[in-house]
């Protein structure tokens, strides 16, 4: 910054990623959104609300109940030389398409050694929390995290929400953007000129040198509601937004362990075989020597996502267990 | 693969010299595949191996009308494809010994033969996996106002998929310039197809999506050209996606691993007197386009040709075990 104020605009995290996509529409000719319900409709979240008015049908397409073929078609529409973006109402029905995710997208490039890549952008809503029951609150985002040869994103912020698609849109190779549905009514301020995000480094929100609390998603605004109560106990934690969950950074959250001597994880996937897991490992891997005390996780609790909201909530992971737990282990060792 | 226009002696105007080119297309596939079973028993090539024999018409006939700017998506049974549509023999056997002289560099094998400068996308190996992305393309070219169309083939099986059906529906909703080429062979490995369609007359289901269709004896290249040039004229002239039934017949096993308990060997007898090549070399010699000696002609050709191709790929090498883990994500960065 050059020290001039900049001028800011008061925004919500759904017109951040709907700016994006308008933005990107804007630059490159050869983009176009195509999904269930993304024209006429407006988006089942909203998102794409009024770009059907602005870009027309060609370019706004509405797609039948056809999740593995309008993600085929992305795949195909990318090889043929556009820059699709292919909007899943939400990662729970990503499964009817993870073929094409896993055995096309992900492999054209390595199956034609090196002949084709497959620039296509994949958003989807993803997480839990609002009461939607066991078939609409997963969050699969570490599955889709195993896969080489896609990328995938899990912006948390305004600026990520506004940033990271266009990123995207200009890798060679498919990339999957996971929108936690709780953020869209966030609000906050955004510079009027924000644009292009790196994806390639996960984020130091906070300073600390007594814990590293590793996250991503919706899970950050916990974190860092939990990171506020910790300081009044005079507990300082470095909070990660991990924002990019393949490639991991590692080098960020390694560093910062080194540092703290501590490292918690917040994933809200389930537990077994998990992202959190991962990371948990390649701590192990990197930087057992610095730690103080184990690695510990908060995850979701390994059941199908119920619907009643107490437990639903007791479901997820909280601010106060994470209070709690990082209590417990700073108070273990110090 | 090289075309047959060694044998010009005795042959009168351009269809016979195109004939020939289909009849030396045919041999030259049928040639390959016996070559690469061969291969495959002296474990030159191994993975999953499907052969084409007894199908060859289908893609010979089928690649006459597309030009150099179409797009092909094929199937795991695709080396036909691959030689008709012009991938030459020696990258198509390195690719199956595994070098990186071949068509993928090694890193496909039989089921994924790839090729930028013919549009060949794939050798794709799940099911149905490919229709929906022949419909991107045609959605892609389509977007950007080229006359191209993608040309898609898969087999009998694919039909019981749904993305067979969320294809065709796509593809007749967008109006889309895709050819829905099925090779109807009868079988999906052992599933004979009334075994798996409640309606086995496949036009039938596409004329709910409104989707224009035929059939034609795909043991004939003649009539599956003629054919295949009607469909790509309807496609190239706008009027939608076009669906072609090919009914044809593997002679061989399934692949390399099949004992074949699910067809008898009389049935596999009887469809062999209506063999693609002998019935066409039957037909020139009827009327008097073509002897003995032009074939014999032709077969050794075509067997110099293979052998050159086998040449190829001992000679050629294997990638460095350093470059494992290349092409997962690209390696230039593009905008
Ligand atoms: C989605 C999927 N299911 C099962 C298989 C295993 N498989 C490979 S080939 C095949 C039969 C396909 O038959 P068809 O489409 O008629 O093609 P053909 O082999 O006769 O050319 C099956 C079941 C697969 N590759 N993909
Ligand atoms: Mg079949």
């Amino acid at each position: 910054m050059n020290g001039e104020p900049q001028e800011v605009l008061k925004t919500t995290y759904r017109e951040a990623v709907r700016e994006a996509i308008r933005d990107a529409m804007r630059r490159d000719e050869r983009v176009f959104l195509m999904g269930e319900d993304v024209g006429r409709y407006g988006g089942c979240f909203a998102v794409s609300k009024g770009l059907l008015e602005e870009f027309g049908p060609e370019r706004i397409r509405d797609t039948p109940l056809s999740e593995s073929t309008f993600v085929g078609a992305g795949i195909g529409a990318a090889l043929g030389g556009m820059r699709p973006i292919v909007e899943i109402m939400t990662v729970n029905f990503s499964l009817l398409a993870a073929d094409q995710i896993l055995n096309t997208a992900a492999t054209y490039l390595h199956m034609s050694g090196g002949l084709f890549n497959v620039p296509l952008v994949i958003r989807m809503a993803t997480g839990g929390g609002k009461q939607l029951a066991a078939q609409h609150s997963h969050s699969l985002e570490g599955w889709f995290a195993h896969i080489p040869g896609i990328k995938v994103l899990t912006p948390a912020t305004l600026e990520d929400a506004r940033g990271m698609l266009w990123t995207a849109l200009e890798d060679p190779d498919p990339v999957l953007i996971f929108e936690n549905s709780t953020l869209y009514n966030m609000e906050g301020e955004l510079p009027v000129d924000a644009g292009a995000v790196d994806i390639n480094h996960a984020r130091v929100c906070r300073q600390g040198n007594d814990i590293t609390i590793i996250t991503y998603g919706a899970s950050l605004f916990k974190v860092l509601d939990a990171a506020d109560i910790l300081e009044k106990n005079g507990i300082c934690a470095e909070v990660i937004d991990l924002r990019t969950l393949r490639p991991l950074d590692d080098a960020t959250y390694l560093s910062s362990v080194a540092k703290t001597h501590r490292a918690l994880i917040v994933d809200e996937g389930w537990r077994s075989g998990s992202i959190s897991a991962e990371i948990s490992a390649r701590i192990m891997e990197g930087a057992f020597y610095e730690l103080d005390c184990p690695v510990e996780r908060i995850c979701s609790a390994e059941v199908p996502m119920p619907y009643a909201k107490h437990l639903e909530q007791a479901a997820l992971p909280q601010t106060e267990t994470i209070v709690t737990t990082v209590k417990r282990m700073v108070g273990t060792n110090g | 693969m090289s075309e047959g226009k060694i044998i010009q002696k005795g042959v009168h105007g351009v269809d016979c010299e195109h004939a020939l080119c289909l009849l030396y297309q045919m041999m030259f596939i049928r040639r390959f595949e016996d070559k690469s079973a061969e291969l495959y028993s002296a474990m030159k090539i191994r993975g999953f191996l499907h052969l084409y024999n007894g199908e060859e018409a289908v893609a010979v006939g089928a690649m006459q009308a597309l030009t150099p700017e179409d797009a092909i998506v094929a199937t795991y049974r695709e080396h036909g494809q691959a030689l008709a549509r012009g991938i030459s023999a020696g990258a198509i056997m390195a690719e199956m010994y595994g070098k990186q002289e071949g068509c993928s560099r090694g890193r496909g094998g039989s089921m994924h033969l790839f090729d930028a400068k013919t549009r060949f996308y794939g050798g794709n190996a799940i099911v149905g996996c490919g229709l929906p992305v022949a419909v991107g393309l045609a959605l892609a070219d389509k977007m950007q106002g080229k006359k191209s169309v993608t040309c898609c083939l898969f087999g009998d099986g694919a039909v019981a998929e749904g993305e067979f059906h969320e294809s065709l529906n796509l593809a007749a909703l967008w109006n889309l310039p895709v050819l829905f080429f099925c090779e109807n062979n009868l079988y999906a490995m052992g599933t004979a197809l009334k075994y798996s369609q409640s309606v086995t007359d496949l036009s039938k289901k596409v004329e709910s999506y409104d989707v224009a269709s035929s059939s034609v004896d795909g043991m004939d290249v003649l009539a599956v050209e003629a054919a295949v040039k009607k469909a790509v004229e309807f496609v190239r002239s706008g009027k939608g996606p076009y669906f072609l039934e090919f009914r044809t017949y593997r002679f061989r096993a399934h692949s390399m691993f099949d004992p074949q308990l699910y067809r008898t060997k009389e049935e596999v007898e009887e469809w062999k007197k209506r063999d693609p090549i002998d019935t066409f070399i039957h037909r020139l010699k009827d009327q008097g386009l073509i002897n003995d000696t032009d074939i014999k002609e032709l077969e050794e050709k075509a067997e110099a040709e293979i052998n050159e191709a086998v040449v190829f790929a001992e000679a050629g090498t294997w990638e460095p075990v350093e470059d494992l883990t290349r092409f997962v994500y690209s390696e230039r960065r593009e905008v």
